[in-house]
């Protein structure tokens, strides 16, 4: 611990201390604080591979190391949350980022454990990785308590992900054609560098301002908020980010188009080296423009529809 | 095959007898007081949406017309009628059009077909911000088929497009099937109502909701006004 980091817990300390004896002084005359009602902890359960988790054993686990952010009650109001953008969670209306089902549904008990195993980059929520499976898994049960959803509905049907094909130029362009018509761009930017032209209006359903993902800006893998791999990142437009402007685009993106969408998706992490980045930069970094071999009959989007500059040429 | 026709077309008037003696309710809403100005929309962003309106339009927020009568307020039996359960088979609709929602306020009842288009040449990606329902998130790409929802509560969900920020709506999720949203003059109508007491909600997304008790005796048509306070802000 450094020396400015123990003044500030002294610091702390001796305000608590004062602020102890300055509520004692107060409480004198008033006499009766009504005590805010106490949480009553369901007994729910959650199920991780063969590990069952319980609500009731995550009490301590939750009040020592969640509440601080995510509240007595779950409402995302723990008396740190005043500090912290993005916001903490409220679980009380169970909408999650992170999930392996559709849009609209609630996570399976594997997506949340994963998410406390990972923690989420580029906010407050650290990874759980010191705990126990075990004690995961009953805060995963615990997380469940705070709205009657859980107790009424299946998590959705996990999406299913075809078996990754090769990465090749023609899967890059036709991933580009893809971000280009499905109109990424218009809150990802021509260049995924996050500023569309919708971007700077973007608030999450809190109303709070967010930004879309900036891809150019990861020097690795690191900065998806719901997993790294190629996996996670066709899942995460396929299931959208419930809570946020990112929709879902399950309905209009064939599986196998996704995955080109993907490999499309890596160039635009311009400092990170992968597969992708070597397939464009045997081709001097040109991504063709994608030819279909059997164009459909369907009416040719309109010239204003493409995106300005029109990604890397 | 005629006897058969005849046997139809008698059952279905002995059916809707009982309706002959319903009443209706029939009215007008009306606002009080200054509203405040809408915004012209800018949207020079989307040009294939910004071509199809010949003047720039304005904010859906507070629609008024002549004699201060105000348009997108629905009016709807709050209680007294009991039709829970009784859900329409047939879809209601809702249209992107020219970067709008087409209608800007869609009542629907509890758990009955939503059918959600997209009639312009660019994405939507169409948001209903629920809290009572659950939320959800969906691209719609021009030329895609619609996308097919229902809500099981009852609810007033504002939706969004997040690419185009001045598209703004309402799905009005509701357990009965006697509503109306306000036309152009202010006018609406409730029929079908049978004998019985009502309350009638009147619903605006800015002015707020407002009551009123009706008692429908028989076939009667029976005149209820809704005033709203305007908002100067
Ligand atoms: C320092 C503050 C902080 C602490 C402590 C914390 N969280 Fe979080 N948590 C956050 C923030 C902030 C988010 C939202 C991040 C975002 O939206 O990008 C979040 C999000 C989550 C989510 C939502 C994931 C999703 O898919 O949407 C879960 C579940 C979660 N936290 C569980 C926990 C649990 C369990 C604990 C205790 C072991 C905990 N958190 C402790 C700040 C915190
Ligand atoms: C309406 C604006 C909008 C559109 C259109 C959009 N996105 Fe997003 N996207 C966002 C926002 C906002 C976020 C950040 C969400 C967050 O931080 O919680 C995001 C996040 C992402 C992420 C990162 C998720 C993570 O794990 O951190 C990926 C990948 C992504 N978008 C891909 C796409 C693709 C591919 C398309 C087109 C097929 C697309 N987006 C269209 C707004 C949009």
């Amino acid at each position: 611990m450094n020396r400015s980091k123990r003044y500030l817990l002294l610091t702390a300390f001796g305000a608590a201390l004062v602020g102890g004896l300055g509520v004692q002084a107060v409480a004198q005359d008033v006499p009766t604080i009504d005590p805010k009602p106490s949480v009553v902890v369901r007994p729910i359960e959650s199920h991780i591979g063969n590990t069952v988790g319980h609500s009731e054993s995550a009490k301590s686990d939750y009040k020592r190391y969640c509440a601080g952010c995510h509240g007595t009650y779950g409402d995302g109001n723990g008396e740190n949350a005043v500090w912290i953008e993005p916001k903490p969670r409220d679980f009380t209306i169970a909408t999650f980022k992170c999930r392996s089902t559709p849009t609209g549904t609630l996570p399976t008990d594997e997506d949340l454990y994963n998410t406390l195993v990972r923690g989420i980059t580029n906010s407050n929520m650290p990874a759980w990785n010191t705990f126990t499976k075990q004690q995961r898994a009953d805060l995963v049960a615990y997380i469940k308590i705070f709205s009657p959803r859980w107790d009424k509905e299946k998590p959705g049907q996990p999406i299913q992900i075809p078996a990754e094909p090769p990465v090749t130029m023609d899967s890059i362009a036709h991933g580009k054609a893809l971000f280009t018509k499905l109109e990424c761009w218009k809150c990802h930017g021509p260049h995924g560098e996050g500023d569309g032209p919708s971007a700077a209006t973007l608030t999450d359903s809190k109303d709070q301002p967010i930004r879309p993902y900036n891809f150019a800006l990861a020097k690795d893998d690191s900065r998806f908020k719901c997993g790294v791999t190629n996996r996670d990142i066709y899942r995460i437009f396929m299931t959208g980010v419930d809570g946020t402007p990112m929709p879902s685009f399950a309905d209009v993106i064939q599986p196998n188009d996704a995955w080109d969408l993907v490999h499309f998706l890596r160039t635009l992490q311009v400092h990170r080296h992968g597969k992708e980045t070597e397939v464009l930069s045997t081709a001097h970094g040109v991504i063709p423009p994608y030819v279909d071999k059997n164009p459909p009959p369907a009416n040719p989007a309109p010239a204003e529809n493409k995106a300005p500059g029109g990604g890397q040429e | 095959m005629r006897t058969k026709k005849t046997l139809f077309v008698f059952s279905t008037l002995l059916m809707s007898s009982s309706l002959m003696f319903a009443g209706s309710v029939t009215g007008k809403v009306t606002y009080t007081g200054t509203p405040a100005k809408q915004k012209p929309i800018d949207m020079s962003k989307e040009p294939s949406c910004a071509k199809q309106h010949a003047t720039p339009i304005t904010g859906e927020n507070v629609v008024t017309g002549a004699n201060n009568s105000l348009e997108n307020v629905v009016v709807y039996v709050s209680a007294g009628a009991n039709d829970d359960g009784k859900v329409p088979s047939q879809a209601v609709t809702y249209d992107q059009k020219g970067c709008q929602y087409v209608p800007h306020v869609l009542p629907m009842h509890t758990n009955q077909e939503l059918k959600i288009s997209n009639s312009d040449q660019t994405s939507h990606n169409i948001h209903p911000l629920a809290k009572v329902n659950q939320e959800w998130n969906k691209s719609q790409p021009p030329g895609t088929p619609p996308i097919t929802q229902k809500y099981e509560k009852e609810e007033f969900i504002p939706v969004k497009c997040n690419i185009h920020p001045w598209m703004h709506g309402y799905f009005v999720v509701l357990k009965t099937n006697h509503y109306d949203v306000s036309k152009s003059g202010g006018e609406f109508k409730l029929p079908d109502l049978p004998p019985g007491k009502y309350t009638l909600t009147a619903w605006h997304e800015d002015y707020g909701t407002q009551t009123a008790d009706v008692t429908i005796t028989g076939a009667e048509s029976k005149d209820v006004n809704f005033t709203f306070k305007a908002k100067a802000y």
